[in-house]
């Protein structure tokens, strides 16, 4: 390998590439050339560092220094001072939320200090389009390892013993599962990757893909290997174009190094992998739907038992695990089960990524040991809410899960703990929301959700999550009657006990776990008519502020009712009863004049 | 919105040389039904009757099973889309920060709606439930090009870019 005295890692994750980091990284490729250091410093395409909130982001190496928000023009300043002066450029660091000092390191930053990565240890660090570079920070060494110095019922034990547990939502024992699978009678066995990363506001998996996708082709080897297993499956959504990309890339790779394909390190022990990419329907995430759909049919799930490890893909034995479940595989095979077992709470072992969004102000990836508390990764390394707001609520666990009110934001996280507060873990996906959020309209938007897509086969799913959904347009609408919350109760029971898959077992959570802790909203909307977060268009009353007012006539001359009444020049109202509550007089106003209550 | 499918606009023997090329390597396999169907789709950029005929018997899948397939998921479309394909991204992250704003906005402006087609064929308007950028939400894609913390203005100047086109 050639010698740099310096690397540029460039961000090129999903946040950063809709930030345009691609400009960013041209400019920088230019100016290197310009000044000729094309051969000192070289620039390196990683995938999702994290921070996706600050792309596009770029660390420099040695030093690790970390820029953020770059504009391909701030480019030319990085190549001539830093790279070739060797000074930072003060001007693009970042100050963390509520300080004015510049952090130089990214490892002194909070949100990174605050992180223990090992699912993504190498994302956001490698080129994801290296093997040599995955090979260079061991990679393979592990499926290495466990071929040549391991029994299969040795692998098997090893992620029994580490605790490992399902990072795709359930939460179940991976090394059981792999032990239920090596055990069942059948041939030939099949190891399935599910990349199908339903959970809207989750992209952990995404990441790991897209990043370091080796590490996942890795985990299946072992898996097979473990097994018994010689050929997986990776089923990835259609939606991550750049992941099939990169995994189709991998694959290749793996193939020409031999370490896929027959004989893997002269051990005998042959294992391939081909990627099924997925259509858009949210049930396919659904292990047996899943497997229908590799099969080349609807993916409608079916009734379990029997379980995949007994009758999977093809009706044959077949170990389904999640991206990120995958990752963590290696290295507790490199570093032994009584490492990984030593992170985490009781019953909840290692690390687990969670994916931050909405309302927060350092959106992106993190990476923390299980028991963390829910307001050191909000607070401490998310930086509280953005625009001074108040924070209301953390939704976990997507379509599937729930809301945590502020009362218990010091709760360590981890399965039990999610579940006693009537929610779940589900991906790692944390939509954190303000209180500007009303929650029966956040229910309303998993129910739509579900509703949507509600494969159909099973009637609970089908019929009632649609009438769940009326009674929530109801009541958001300021129609909701008295018993509307009773009757959402009796429905959310009677679904949860008669669905036929997870889908439709748990999409009443949403609205359970909302009417546990914002019971009131609920009922303010139903008994008074009104929204208390402000967010229920047909719940609001606009006013015109006299004081701020100035007659300029734009809302009156937009009104589509002629509900703005007035003298030009002179403050205007509104006249409530022709008034639509459209909110075009409010998108208009220059001067803000406009509330609404 | 586009039309139906006519006698007219039947597809021309060039793309149906297409879809026959994409078939060869899958003959007789029906397990590969959906990676057939998103090859053809990609390339023909709908999936009309004649193109599902087409796979099915290429496949040896029935007609029934095909239209199952197609009908089922959602990115798998029937009718033509326009010349440049929008989606917002109605995920929960986007969704919290404003995604149903720029739905409403391209209703208003542009009498565009989700599945839709404007009337002269340049825009065609679909959600989707996350592509995981979620940290920037709302996003919007054009096309290739994707768009992050889009807000009102901003989408108004994308739109802009592609209308002058
Ligand atoms: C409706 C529904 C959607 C699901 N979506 C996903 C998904 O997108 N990704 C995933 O890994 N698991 C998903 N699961 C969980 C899988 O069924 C399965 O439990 C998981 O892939 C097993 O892997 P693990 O043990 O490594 O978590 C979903 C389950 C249900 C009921
Ligand atoms: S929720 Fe919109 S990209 Fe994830």
């Amino acid at each position: 390998m050639e010698m740099y005295r310096s690397h540029v890692l460039v961000c090129a994750g999903a946040g950063c590439i809709s930030s345009d980091c691609k400009s960013v990284q041209q400019a920088l490729l230019a100016n290197i050339n310009d000044l000729r250091l094309d051969n000192e410093v070289k620039v390196v395409e990683t995938g999702c560092m994290g921070p996706c909130d600050l792309g596009p982001v770029v660390m420099v190496f040695p030093d690790g220094v970390f820029y953020r928000k770059l504009k391909p023009e701030d480019t030319r300043e990085i190549v001539n001072e830093h790279l070739l002066k060797g000074k930072v450029v003060t001007r693009l660091l970042h100050s963390p939320v509520g300080s004015s000092e510049k952090v130089v390191s990214f490892n002194e930053l909070e949100f990174f200090k605050r992180q223990t990565r090992i699912a993504l240890r190498n994302t956001g660090v490698i080129n994801p389009e290296s093997v040599e570079e995955y090979i260079a920070r061991d990679g393979y060494r592990a499926l290495g390892k466990a071929l040549s110095q391991m029994t299969p019922e040795e692998v098997v034990i090893t992620i029994k013993e580490s605790g490992l547990r399902g990072r795709g939502g359930a939460g179940f024992p991976t090394g059981l599962k792999w032990q239920f699978t090596a055990a069942a009678p059948g041939s030939p066995k099949y190891v399935v990757c599910n990349a199908d990363e339903g959970d809207p506001g989750a992209f952990m998996d995404r990441s790991i893909l897209e990043g370091d996708p080796h590490s996942v082709l890795e985990a299946m080897a072992i898996c097979g290997y473990a097994i018994g297993a010689n050929k997986g499956y990776i089923y990835v959504r259609a939606e991550y174009p750049l992941a099939v990309e990169r995994l189709e890339l991998a694959i290749s790779k793996g193939r020409e190094y031999g370490l896929l394909g027959e004989n893997i390190f002269g051990t005998g022990f042959s294992f391939d992998v081909e990627i099924r990419v997925g259509a858009g329907a949210f049930v396919c995430g659904e292990e047996t739907a899943l497997l229908a759909s590799i099969e080349g049919q609807r993916g409608e799930p079916r009734p379990k038992p029997p379980f995949p490890a007994q009758e999977g893909l093809w009706g044959k034995p077949t170990v389904i695990n999640n991206v990120e479940t995958l990752a963590n595989i290696a290295q507790i095979v490199l570093n032994g089960a009584p490492w990984y077992a030593s992170m985490g709470t009781e019953k909840s072992k290692g690390t687990k990524v969670f994916a931050l969004a909405g309302k927060v102000n350092n959106t992106g990836l993190v990476e923390v040991p299980m028991g963390t508390t829910l307001r050191e990764i909000i607070f401490d390394i998310g930086g509280g809410i953005n625009g001074g707001k108040k924070f209301k609520a953390v939704q976990t666990g997507g379509p599937s899960g729930g809301c945590i009110p502020e009362a218990y934001l010091d709760t360590p996280v981890d399965y039990d703990s999610l579940n006693e507060l009537g929610t779940i873990m589900g991906s790692g996906g944390m939509i954190i929301v303000d209180e500007d959020t009303c929650m029966v309209d956040l229910a309303k938007f998993f129910l739509d959700f579900v509703q949507d897509e509600s494969c159909g086969k099973c009637a609970p799913c089908r019929i009632g999550t649609k009438r769940m959904l009326e009674i929530l347009e109801r009541i958001t609408s300021g129609q909701g009657q008295e018993g509307d919350i009773e009757l959402l109760e009796e429905l959310s029971y009677g679904i949860k006990n008669s669905a036929l898959c997870g889908l439709g077992q748990t999409a009443p959570n949403p609205v359970l776990s909302t009417l546990r802790y914002f019971r009131h909203e609920y009922e303010a909307h139903i008994r008074d008519h009104k929204c208390p977060a402000a967010a229920c268009p047909e719940l609001l009353t606009y006013y015109i502020d006299p004081r701020a007012c100035k007659g300029c006539g734009v809302c009156s001359k937009a009104c589509p009712s002629d509900a703005v009444i007035g003298e030009k020049k002179k403050p205007h109202t509104i006249d409530l009863n022709k008034c639509i509550k459209c909110g075009t007089c409010k998108q208009k106003c220059k001067f803000d004049a406009v509330i609404t209550v | 919105m586009a039309e139906a499918l006519t006698c007219d606009n039947r597809l021309t023997q060039e793309y149906l040389d297409i879809v026959d090329e994409i078939i060869k390597p899958y003959r007789g396999q029906p397990g590969n039904l959906i990676q057939v169907l998103h090859k053809a789709q990609s390339r023909v950029g709908f999936l009309p009757r004649e193109v599902q005929v087409k796979v099915a018997d290429g496949l040896g899948v029935p007609l029934t099973k095909v239209y199952g397939v197609v009908s089922f998921y959602s990115l798998f479309n029937t009718l033509p889309k326009g010349k440049h394909k929008i989606t917002i991204c109605a995920g929960t992250a986007c969704y919290v920060r404003g995604a149903k704003q720029l739905i409403n906005q391209l209703k208003e402006d542009m009498d565009l709606e989700p599945g839709g087609t404007t009337e002269d064929g340049m825009f065609s308007l679909d959600l989707v439930r996350c592509i995981g950028a979620c940290g920037l939400g709302p996003v919007v894609t054009v096309d290739d090009e994707v768009h992050g913390k889009v807000h009102r203005e901003k989408l108004t100047k994308i739109m802009a870019k592609y209308k002058e086109e």
